[in-house]
């Protein structure tokens, strides 16, 4: 049970503000990433929460009690680090154990935890083994099973997977999710993986320059970007943008064609690649360089004067040079303001 | 309390320091100008006045002047071969660094052994049919032998440091820099010259700077080998605080040693300097 | 073809030689004065020399029933133990605190011991002789201890400096998060890791205090150490007592060394930073 509350958290380091007053609250169970690009202070909010760097202000709330002022042991928390941090000097046992002899918890008892953690992470046999006579993948076990054996209220998770060659990372990703909604604990996670935020995320928190742009759940982030940084940071290829001049009457002209958008004074054209089909009335587009990816295929062309991309069926083939028409899905056109770049 | 905690970890070394090496310092160069509690030069006077000084002092900066060359010429190829080898590199490590545990003292000893006249070089050299009678190598008459003497066990004992100093720093430098030179065409003593060593000046740079302060300190070498026979400014200042029983001329004496020292650590920093931006 | 192998095989004939020759020049010297060491003092003091000892151990029973030899060899041990504690205990909370923490005045401390290296620190002794006379510390184990701590303090804390710092930060916030204070994650964690590093930098403590000479010879009288003692007894002493002296300087020694061998980069290899 622990509800996680950040209220007006601020952390400076000198001169660079890491974090510009955050707000956030996480409800129980859920599990949260924090998405962003290095250096948009995810991993900094992260230990502030795990009180391995206290905020310059704000407060942190977990389970309703106030926890800034208290160190990391005080907390109710546990955490997985990205270089896994398994003690090299003790057993994979130990290290597990690690976590429940700080708490003096009974021998019988710390031998029934270890063993259902190490079980839950298929590591029951190499217990007696020490951390240099493990590979990167059963590292990552051994953490995540010393953080589940603590039964901790809010789990906290910096990179864990980010060192992982991509197979393995796959196949822990959705381990990890189902080991993490059986345990009921809170999750917080922080990726800079746009697929495994969507993956795993109950809602993502989209991180920019020391604030959280976007906190909702992942469809809603990637439909529905609450700012341009959003939608150019979340989808691969990115989002499209196009400079959009009034037609009057909340019509907008586009590339030479009229949408109805919203009633502003100024606004950006945006559309997803894959949400583009040939047509007739659609976007002028010149076509520069064309990728068969196999299911589909990548066209990438110029609007305007304007870098674009589509996201085409692969029975399509158009060559560098061809001019072809893409039309818009129309629910799915956003707007964005271009002075605010939020979304209208 | 986290906020003071490193500065409370710090304290006793600071503090230590501060009284046992900045104080120290102040009141050497405050003895130094110190006579029958007046301040006064007479201290560096006398000194500079006494017949042995500019021996002493000549002796030592020569003794420097051929000593750390050929050291460094020797630190520099050991630390190649180290670098080279890829079978016996441990053990030859250990044995290249032995001298780094002995004392100035005992190498002095070690080399004595070999100069006096009952010595392994004399039974050498009577043996090979050179000299017909063991000769007195470190005597006064020919001082020059004492002063070589001193060379070979002060280089033979303090390459050592070099050497480690220089391995490590070879450690640092990244294969991939030698193999580009490779690919460039550049011959062995060329990427050794053109690659190696301009990537080494940092520890060039330390390990000439401890070098040169310590063949400034000779002392044991010197006393074990030549007695009082090739003053240097280390066995003047313990002569004229010991038999003398004259602090402040020692204190003089102690002014112009660390004098000597900051001076060639200074030009060295700058002879060896390195940008910022152009560091490994 | 053939003649690249050919010089290649020449080139690496006189790389072996070169090798070869090198380790002479560093053992041979040694060998020659525990050949004195191991003979007797008629054979010492005679010529010509053989290059095999005649394992008499005269010289070295001459040597010990020396008098004074034992006290000055036992002054050595203790002063040398006492450098080594104070050293590792000055030194290493300030090594952890460099490898742990930025704070105002982290550049300043660095620079003061950087700075020593660049005086020489054997004069040391000469102001401090005046005021350990005042303090009762003259001629006095403890006395010496601490200005050979002087010595051996800076690398002490430069030592343990990079051993902390080649423990990851994060072994130390795992076990933080996992219920350890500061105190018991370092005891629990980072200790175990840095150990045998922290045993090899005290013995090099000792071995800079076993060594030293000069301050030694000026700082005791009564209570002189085995360098002091064989400095003093120079001019009057006997060969073999020298020779025999010098074995029993250097003999420790190459254990010393042996014993450290991992970690003779971490003691130097970090001055280029």
């Amino acid at each position: 049970m622990a509800v996680i509350e950040i209220k007006q958290v601020a952390k400076s380091f000198g001169s660079f503000t890491a974090l510009h007053s955050v707000d956030l609250t996480i409800a129980d169970q859920e599990f949260m990433v924090l998405l962003g690009a290095s250096g948009c202070g995810k991993t900094t909010l992260l230990r502030i929460i795990a009180g391995l760097e206290t905020p310059t202000t704000g407060e942190v709330w977990i389970g309703g009690r106030r926890v800034d002022h208290l160190p990391p042991r005080e907390r109710g928390i546990a955490m997985v680090f990205q270089n896994y941090a398994v003690f090299p000097h003790l057993t994979v046992f130990e290290n597990i154990a690690f976590g429940l002899r700080m708490k003096k918890v009974p021998q019988a008892e710390v031998d029934r935890r270890v063993k259902r953690t190490a079980e839950l992470m298929h590591i029951e046999q190499l217990l007696k083994r020490y951390s240099g006579q493990l590979s990167g993948g059963q590292r990552q076990r051994v953490a995540v099973a010393r953080a589940l054996a603590m039964e901790p209220d809010v789990i906290l998770m910096d990179e864990p997977l980010s060192n992982l060659d991509a197979l393995l990372r796959l196949e822990m990703r959705a381990e990890l999710k189902g080991v993490l909604a059986e345990s009921k604990t809170t999750t917080i996670y922080v990726t800079h993986d746009q697929v495994e935020a969507m993956s795993l995320a109950d809602r993502i928190s989209v991180m920019n320059g020391g604030r959280i742009v976007q906190a909702a759940n992942p469809v809603e982030v990637y439909r529905n970007p609450a700012a341009r940084f959003v939608g150019s940071f979340i989808g691969n290829p990115p989002m499209n943008f196009l400079t959009a001049q009034p037609a009057g009457a909340g019509k907008w002209q586009v590339a030479g064609q009229v949408f109805d958008g919203p009633a502003a004074a100024a606004a950006e054209f945006a559309i997803r690649p894959e949400d583009l089909h040939p047509s007739e009335s659609g976007l002028p587009a010149e076509v520069r360089v064309v990728e068969p990816l196999g299911p589909h295929t990548l066209v990438t062309a110029s609007v305007a004067g304007q870098p674009f991309r589509a996201v085409l069926e692969s029975t399509l083939t158009p060559r560098p040079g061809d001019m072809i028409h893409l039309a818009p899905v129309p629910d799915r056109i956003r707007w964005f303001d271009p002075a605010t770049q939020s979304a209208l | 309390m986290p906020r003071m905690l490193p500065y409370l970890l710090l304290l006793p070394a600071t503090a230590f320091l501060c009284l046992f090496f900045l104080y120290p310092f102040v009141q050497v160069a405050h003895d130094s100008v110190m006579r029958n509690a007046a301040y006064t030069l007479e201290n560096f006077t006398r000194m500079a006045g006494h017949w042995k000084f500019s021996t002493a002092f000549w002796n030592t900066m020569l003794l420097a002047a051929v000593v750390v060359p050929i050291q460094l010429a020797m630190a520099l190829t050991m630390a190649s071969i180290v670098t080279k080898l890829q079978r016996g590199r441990s053990s030859i490590l250990y044995i290249f660094a032995i001298p780094l545990g002995i004392s100035d003292l005992a190498a002095g000893l070690i080399w004595l052994s070999v100069f006096e006249q009952s010595g392994f070089l004399n039974s050498l050299l009577v043996g090979l049919g050179v000299v017909d009678q063991p000769i007195l190598l470190l005597g006064y008459q020919n001082t020059w032998v004492i002063f070589i003497a001193i060379v070979l066990a002060e280089v033979w004992r303090a390459t050592a440091i070099m050497m480690v100093i220089l391995v490590a720093g070879m450690g640092l430098i990244p294969k991939e820099y030698g193999e580009a030179a490779d690919v460039f065409g550049a011959s062995r003593w060329q990427k050794f010259r053109r690659v190696t060593l301009p990537m080494l000046k940092p520890s060039l740079q330390t390990a000439l700077i401890l070098r040169v302060i310590l063949a400034f300190e000779v002392f044991a070498v010197v006393v074990a080998l030549g007695g009082t026979q090739l003053p240097v400014l280390m066995s003047e200042t313990y002569h004229w605080q010991f038999q003398m029983q004259e602090r402040g001329v020692a204190a003089a004496f102690a002014m112009v040693i660390l004098a000597v020292s900051v001076a060639f650590t200074i030009l060295i920093l700058r002879l060896l300097h390195v940008p910022k931006g152009a560091r490994v | 073809m053939t003649e690249t192998t050919t010089i290649r095989r020449a080139g690496n004939r006189v790389f072996i030689a070169g090798v070869a020759l090198l380790i002479l020049w560093v053992l041979l010297p040694i060998w020659l004065l525990f050949v004195n060491a191991l003979s007797a003092p008629a054979e010492v003091t005679g010529f010509p020399k053989r290059i095999i000892p005649s394992f008499n151990l005269d010289s070295l029973s001459f040597f010990f029933g020396f008098s004074g030899v034992i006290d000055a060899l036992w002054n050595s041990v203790k002063v040398a133990s006492v450098t080594m504690i104070l050293s590792i205990g000055v030194g290493a909370p300030a090594g952890y605190a460099l490898s742990r923490f930025d704070f105002p005045g982290k550049e300043v401390f660095r620079f003061l011991v950087v700075m020593t290296r660049a005086f020489p620190l054997p004069l040391l002794a000469l102001p401090l002789a005046v005021m350990f006379i005042r303090t009762g510390l003259d001629d006095t184990i403890l006395g010496l201890a601490l200005v050979h701590t002087t010595l051996a303090l800076p690398f002490a804390v430069l030592i343990t400096y990079s051993l902390f710092s080649g423990i990851p930060l994060e072994l130390e916030e795992a076990a933080w998060t996992l219920g350890c204070n500061r105190v018991q994650a370092f005891i629990k964690v980072i200790l175990p890791l840095a150990a045998p590093g922290i045993a090899a930098s005290a013995v090099f403590a000792f071995v800079i205090s076993w060594n030293e000479v000069f301050a030694a010879a000026v700082l005791t009288i009564e209570n002189r150490t085995l360098t002091a003692f064989l400095l003093q007894s120079l001019d009057v002493s006997p060969l073999p007592l020298k020779f025999a002296g010098g074995a029993a300087l250097v003999l420790p020694a190459l254990f010393f060394i042996f014993a450290v061998r991992k970690y003779l980069f971490a003691m130097w290899g970090i001055a280029n930073r």
